[in-house]
């Protein structure tokens, strides 16, 4: 808590960062609060974060693989494909859906305490990132069933990883403040994730998308260049993935954010005005 | 030496005449800009209406002072309170304020019913701005007085509603800022745990720390406030020694209207057979006393029309506390009246009905056994407290505060040998 303040209108306070910073052990106890309270009063507990990734993929394996005949790139098993972008994927719309919800979740906070409301969005990551943890694990033991080898690429994974997460963050704070505002947004965010899954490289490979005449608009859903280096790191050089995909991520993913920082900034004082 | 400089506080709600609720649907916004093309703009603006919750509002609060804010319902007292926490931001205007700030403007702030009891503690700790060394240090103070040893690692969804408001106020008790602000925190609870509320609040004024403190309990306000606020329709009419202000605003709530009154048969209320006139209630006050309290004896008086040749009528009083809760009915001797106007006065004595809020409703009864006209909440009417040598402060219980023949006496003396 800061001691010396000014309140004004439109006043963000310069040392907003710092408050920030000083609220840290408060976005502890915040995430701490979201993962203990996940599993509570579940009879399966943790072991829901283990069987719904599987169960997803075996029904995307049956789907695509065995119905519809999708082919993964040459060399790696289907399944493996499947689990390591929905491995990735489900981080990204897991963190994207919290992070829109978590102002309108946490309202009673809003409107009867101070922190800086950045802590809301942030603190959301929490269960989304140990759900990855554990989706990540289970990728972990059926490379070794498939006895399909690791890659050295993998030391690149916490840059996709980071990349994931500013994506969503960027994206998941827009959303956050529209929801205060609009509650017809809490009804679109789950079918934007649906049909993102199907715009983006989970089920199958980017290189079917290679040669149409889509592929440039294909290349600007930051997502695409994520999952393919994502699938990169996991399953080597067999996996396909075009570096240069990462530039059109990294711009657009830079710019949300940037963009979303300062909308919710800029929003975050009147909340309140309409919980 | 001021910790809080307020200049020219105002904010501004848009209140949206089309719209139960702050937020909106995008569909509202759609259909909105659609009736915006047809209709004229005329149409479209009174809609729309701005509401000032606050206008205008300056102080200086200095170190140290305990300053009690009183106004009615909706003067802008939380408003100000929420303003000052940074929950929301003024409209116009600045605060400057210096020292470590902790508002409590609810008991237990952000619980999660799944979480334990001990878990609660760091999490509202955490919310209220403690730092986790803060909180490990007053853990045991703070389990002690909330009394909920046994209950520590338990759901707070199974506590008992006293239960956890006394962890929330316990945990909020052992913050240690230098400005406090508090929010009619005092409402909940039991008696026992409001005396100990206040002794608490009472430890930090007197450990020279700022503290502000909205309540409809005058009488805390006057054990704990040596300076008050008062605030009316969103602006601080008077400020000054806790002792003047309360006795000026109190005065103010008096001078409600506590009189209903048609001049004219044909616009009274009533039927064929009878017709309101007036209805009033007059205090008989006494000491100088400007307001009703405890002590003070107040008449009803009622008059109305009686439009039917013999008509065998008697009137019947009930009186209700505000919540509902009848407290007690009472009712005149049936008598034959002529045709014109008929009036009775029914007295209530001092020292008889508790502090709080009332509300009267006046019937006419035809033969004993047909209502003829049943006047609901004629009147509404406030009883303010008063104590005398005593220094607990907290609600007192009951409906009714009747003084009896109690007498106390030593029986026996113990002789020792």
């Amino acid at each position: 808590m800061l001691h010396n303040i000014t309140i004004k209108a439109g006043g963000s306070e310069k040392d907003y960062w710092k408050d920030l910073w000083l609220n840290r052990q408060l976005l502890l106890i915040l995430s701490k609060r979201d993962i203990s309270v996940r599993y509570k009063q579940t009879l399966l507990g943790v072991a829901w974060s283990v069987l719904r990734p599987l169960m997803t993929m075996t029904v995307m394996v049956f789907v695509f693989s065995y119905l519809a005949k999708i082919k993964s790139d040459p060399g790696i098993p289907y399944p493996l494909m499947v689990l390591s972008g929905l491995t990735i994927w489900t981080f990204f719309a897991n963190t994207f859906t919290q992070i829109s919800n978590s102002i309108l979740i946490n309202s009673n906070l809003v409107s009867k305490v101070y922190f800086p409301r950045l802590l809301m969005p942030l603190s959301s990551i929490a269960v989304g990132f140990v759900d990855f943890l554990i989706a990540f694990g289970i990728f972990l033991f059926l490379t070794a069933v498939f006895q399909h080898p690791l890659s050295i690429n993998l030391i690149y994974l916490p840059f996709f990883v980071l990349l994931t997460f500013t994506t969503s963050l960027g994206f998941g704070l827009f959303f956050a403040v529209l929801n205060v505002r609009f509650r017809d947004i809490g009804q679109l965010i789950p079918f934007m994730v649906q049909v993102g899954m199907y715009a983006c490289p989970v089920a199958y490979s980017s290189t079917l998308a290679q040669g149409t005449w889509f592929e440039k608009y294909y290349n600007l859903n930051p997502l695409v260049g994520i999952i393919d280096g994502f699938r990169w790191c996991l399953l080597g050089d067999k996996a396909y993935f075009n570096p240069a995909s990462l530039i059109s991520t990294a711009i657009i993913s830079t710019v949300v954010l940037g963009l979303s920082l300062i909308y919710f900034r800029k929003k975050e004082n009147s909340f309140v005005d309409h919980i | 030496m001021s910790v809080i400089v307020a200049e020219n506080i105002s904010k501004k709600y848009i209140i949206d005449h089309q719209r139960k609720n702050g937020s909106s649907s995008l569909k509202d916004i759609v259909s909105d800009k659609f009736d915006n093309i047809f209709k004229s703009k005329t149409q479209n603006d009174s809609s729309k209406e701005e509401f000032w919750a606050l206008k205008d509002v300056s102080f200086k609060i200095d170190q140290g002072d305990r300053i009690g804010i009183v106004g009615h319902n909706g003067a802008g007292k939380s408003t100000l309170l929420k303003i000052l926490s940074r929950i929301t931001e003024p409209s116009t205007g600045e605060i400057r304020i210096q020292g470590r700030i902790a508002s409590l403007l609810e008991v237990g702030t952000g619980f999660h019913p799944e979480l334990t009891g001990r878990e609660n503690i760091f999490l509202n700790g955490a919310i209220l701005g403690m730092a986790k060394s803060e909180i490990k240090q007053s853990f045991d103070a703070i389990v002690d007085f909330a009394g909920v040893e046994k209950f520590l690692d338990t759901p707070v969804k199974r506590y008992s509603s006293g239960m956890y408001v006394r962890l929330g106020f316990a945990i909020a008790a052992h913050l240690n800022p230098e400005i406090l602000i508090v929010d009619e925190v005092l409402a909940v609870g039991d008696t026992e745990f409001q005396k100990k509320c206040l002794g608490k609040m009472r430890d930090v004024s007197e450990s020279g720390r700022t503290l502000l403190f909205v309540s409809h309990n005058l009488t805390a306000i006057q054990a704990l406030c040596n300076k008050s606020f008062y605030f009316e329709k969103g602006r601080l009419i008077d400020q000054g020694d806790t002792t003047h202000i309360v006795t000026n605003y109190l005065s103010k709530v008096s001078h409600k209207s506590l009189e209903k009154h048609w001049d004219h048969i044909h616009d009274a209320p009533g039927n064929d057979e009878v017709r309101i006139k007036s209805f009033k209630l007059t205090p008989d006050f006494q000491d100088n006393l400007s307001h009703i309290d405890v002590r003070t004896p107040v008449d009803f008086e009622f008059e109305f029309w009686n439009m039917v040749e013999g008509a065998n009528l008697n009137l019947s009083m009930h009186l209700y506390t505000f919540t509902g809760e009848c407290i007690f009915n009472v009712g005149t001797p049936s008598q034959a009246f002529g045709k014109g106007l008929v009036k009775g006065v029914c007295q209530l004595p001092g020292n008889f009905l508790n502090d709080g809020s009332y509300v009267v409703s006046m019937m006419i009864v035809k033969d004993t056994s047909t209502v003829l006209y049943n006047m609901e909440e004629a009147l509404i009417f406030d009883i303010e407290d008063y104590r005398e040598n005593v220094t607990w402060y907290g609600k007192w219980p009951g409906y009714i505060r009747p003084q009896l023949n109690f007498s106390i006496q030593q029986s026996e003396h113990l002789v020792n040998d």
